[in-house]
């Protein structure tokens, strides 16, 4: 059962279209994630939600009624802010009691102290906000929303001001905290990270439009566009063009001159002028064609550049063409260590690669004197 | 070190405030027969002061009754001007704030002789009230208690503002947001989250408002009567006409004392609460 649905969702400041016609259902219970890069229009789209930003056009409706022009007041939605915006006049037994007080609740005390528990601040009720870490504020804001049972608990990047230790921590306690309340909780954020750690379901965003949803690993996987190969993650794209035929249900490409198969069920373009895309660790090193693994494909090229980082270490590879790769192997301690300037292959199996739509013949400039690819990496 | 600091302004006030002060209540002790030709015999006699509070009670309650109106009013016309510069004028914020300040410009005295203007029988303002049967034929505003009342929050009301805009400026509209979210209405955030952050600029506003508008008594001089006289004017006939030097510093420090016991009881009941509620 959709929870959430938004219809035609619209935000124009002037001349900006900030949020472009979306249109998303999030179902109930479920951990939902806006992803996007500051500007992509996931704060307004969330604060129209919240009822702070008016919609330009669209709907809101939240399970059967809709709250498109209510005031925020009431809505049954909540929010965690991105300053947390607690009210540094009142304790934090005050702060977190406030919704219930305004509604005229009853067992006001006992329902704030198992909130303050569930966030893991028993005994924090009589201290100032301006006395709490930030992670602790970050709790106490969450108390706050949570504990008027919203339908919709809404979340504006509340992790940007903590520290990357901190955030980890967390992430785990968030994603923990709403399967024991499973509130609908949609959250907003630039993190990639954080989006696939903590929810089911991603919604990439850019340009206040909707690139691709669904859950992480699945975007992951199989991205939809460039925006999201790129942005969710690294990828290496190679600007290439799909050839008819093939059998096997794979599908011929050639790049550079170079041919390559991908399977059909992985290919997500429309038309015959394509990126090629693999993720920097589904590539592999080897010494020589003759060490690659039979079913893979590969391409030669140097190595320019080695950054050793822990877990794994990252090589760029420049190709034939003047390409340069990213390619992530994974700190085995089995795994042989190319130096810088030798000689290698970089290899892939077929069904570790993607085919994207490439926009207006992107990085399509085949002279030869420039045999340049659009790499992102 | 800190002491040093303090050095030049501490020796200031003991200089030209407290050796006046004790001079001024070692006046307050002296014989009330004497005169500025006999001269004073120092008696230590405390009767000056229940003597000239029996005489001019009826004064120092309408001092204090017209410092309170004035008091509120400047606060009512006061905080939705200092919300308005604080939060919405934008880069408008300066120049209205010069604005405020501007009246200082000129002098205090030319100020209120300008009310004295303003309100007249003859006026264009008592012209209109009448014409509009607000007030009657022979109706009129000068030298009545609204007059000295107006007067005194007029000349007042920018020292109700600045503080007031000093603790606006740093509130943060995300926080009505934020009550909003929590299903406070406009008036519930207004009455549980803007007003108890702006109480430091409240309680600020009205000290200074009250404390001089108390002892003030240019006001009553130029736009009321003798029937609307304020403490201060007796205090000032009492040293300056009546050469009754002991009443009249007798007087003072009752005024001082009443205005003291005001603020402590007031600062106690709401001003300490306000003040650390930021902190």
């Amino acid at each position: 059962m959709a929870d959430l649905r938004l219809t035609g969702l619209t935000k124009r400041f002037g001349a900006l279209t900030a949020v472009d016609d979306l249109h998303l259902e999030v179902h109930s219970g479920s951990f939902f994630a806006l992803l996007g890069a500051s500007g992509c229009g996931k704060t307004t789209t969330l604060r129209m939600v919240a009822g702070l930003t008016e919609p330009t056009g669209g709907q809101i409706r939240i399970g059967d009624d809709d709250i498109t022009r209510l005031r925020p007041y009431r809505r049954p939605v909540n929010t965690v802010f991105q300053s947390y915006a607690l009210f540094p006049h009142l304790s934090v037994h005050e702060n977190v009691a406030f919704g219930l007080r305004r509604r005229r609740q009853r067992d006001i005390d006992r329902q704030v102290a198992d909130m303050l528990a569930l966030v893991q601040l028993d005994g924090f009720g009589p201290r100032r906000p301006a006395g709490l870490s930030g992670g602790q504020q970050q709790r106490v804001a969450l108390a706050r929303a949570l504990i008027n049972h919203p339908r919709v608990l809404l979340l504006d990047e509340p992790l940007g001001a903590l520290d990357l230790n901190l955030r980890r921590r967390m992430q785990i306690e968030l994603k923990r905290i709403q399967t024991e309340v499973g509130v609908t909780f949609v959250h907003v954020t630039h993190d990639q990270e954080e989006a696939m750690t903590m929810a089911d379901t991603v919604a990439v965003m850019n340009a206040g439009r909707i690139e691709q949803l669904g859950p992480p690993a699945q975007l992951y996987d199989l991205p939809g566009t460039p925006f999201v190969a790129t942005f969710l993650g690294q990828s290496n794209l190679l600007a290439a063009h799909s050839e008819p035929g093939g059998e096997n249900g794979e599908l011929p490409v050639s790049a550079y001159g170079g041919r390559f198969t991908v399977p059909r069920d992985r290919c997500r373009a429309a038309t015959a002028t394509v990126y090629l895309g693999v993720r920097p660790e589904k590539l592999h090193l080897a010494g020589s064609p003759d060490a690659v693994p039979p079913g893979h494909q590969h391409v030669a090229g140097v190595v320019t550049d080695i950054a050793y980082v822990g877990v794994s270490t990252q090589y760029l590879v420049r190709t034939g063409w003047g390409t340069e790769l990213s390619v992530f192997a994974p700190s085995t301690g089995a795994e042989e260590r190319p130096e810088l300037g030798a000689p290698v292959v970089a290899y892939w199996h077929s069904r570790h690669a993607f085919l994207l739509d490439r926009p207006d013949g992107a990085g399509d400039r085949t002279a030869p004197a420039d045999l340049s690819v659009d790499v992102r990496a | 070190m800190p002491y040093l600091l303090i050095l030049p302004a501490g020796l200031w006030l003991i200089v030209f405030f407290v050796v006046p002060a004790v001079q001024l209540f070692a006046t307050s002790l002296y014989d009330p027969s004497g005169s500025l030709a006999t001269g004073y015999a120092m008696t230590g006699d405390l009767g000056n002061y229940p003597r000239a509070l029996g005489d001019y009670w009826p004064q120092l309650l309408r001092s204090l009754g017209y410092a309170a109106v004035a008091t509120l009013a400047c606060l009512a016309l006061g905080f939705p001007l200092a919300y308005a510069i604080a939060l919405k004028a934008g880069r408008w914020r300066n120049m209205l704030l010069v604005a405020v300040i501007a009246p200082f410009f000129t002098s205090f005295l030319i100020r209120t002789l300008a009310w004295k203007t303003i309100l007249s029988d003859t006026g264009v303002l008592v012209g209109l009230l009448r014409h509009a049967h607000l007030l009657g034929a022979d109706g009129r505003l000068l030298a009545t208690p609204f007059a000295v009342v107006a007067g005194l929050t007029y000349n007042f009301l920018p020292f109700m503002v600045l503080p007031l805009y000093a603790s606006l400026e740093r509130f943060d509209r995300r926080l009505l947001e934020a009550a909003g979210d929590l299903y406070a209405g406009p008036v519930a955030g207004f009455r549980r989250v803007t007003l108890p952050l702006a109480a430091p600029g409240i309680v600020a506003g009205t000290l200074l408002t009250f404390i001089p508008a108390a002892g003030d008594y240019v006001n009553a001089q130029l736009l009321g009567t003798p029937r609307t006289a304020m403490i201060g004017n007796v205090i000032d006939s009492a040293f300056l006409v009546r050469l009754d030097y002991p009443s009249a510093a007798a007087l003072s420090f009752v005024l001082m004392f009443a205005i003291l016991v005001l603020t402590v009881g007031y600062l106690r009941r709401v001003g300490a609460g306000a003040l650390d509620a930021v902190s």
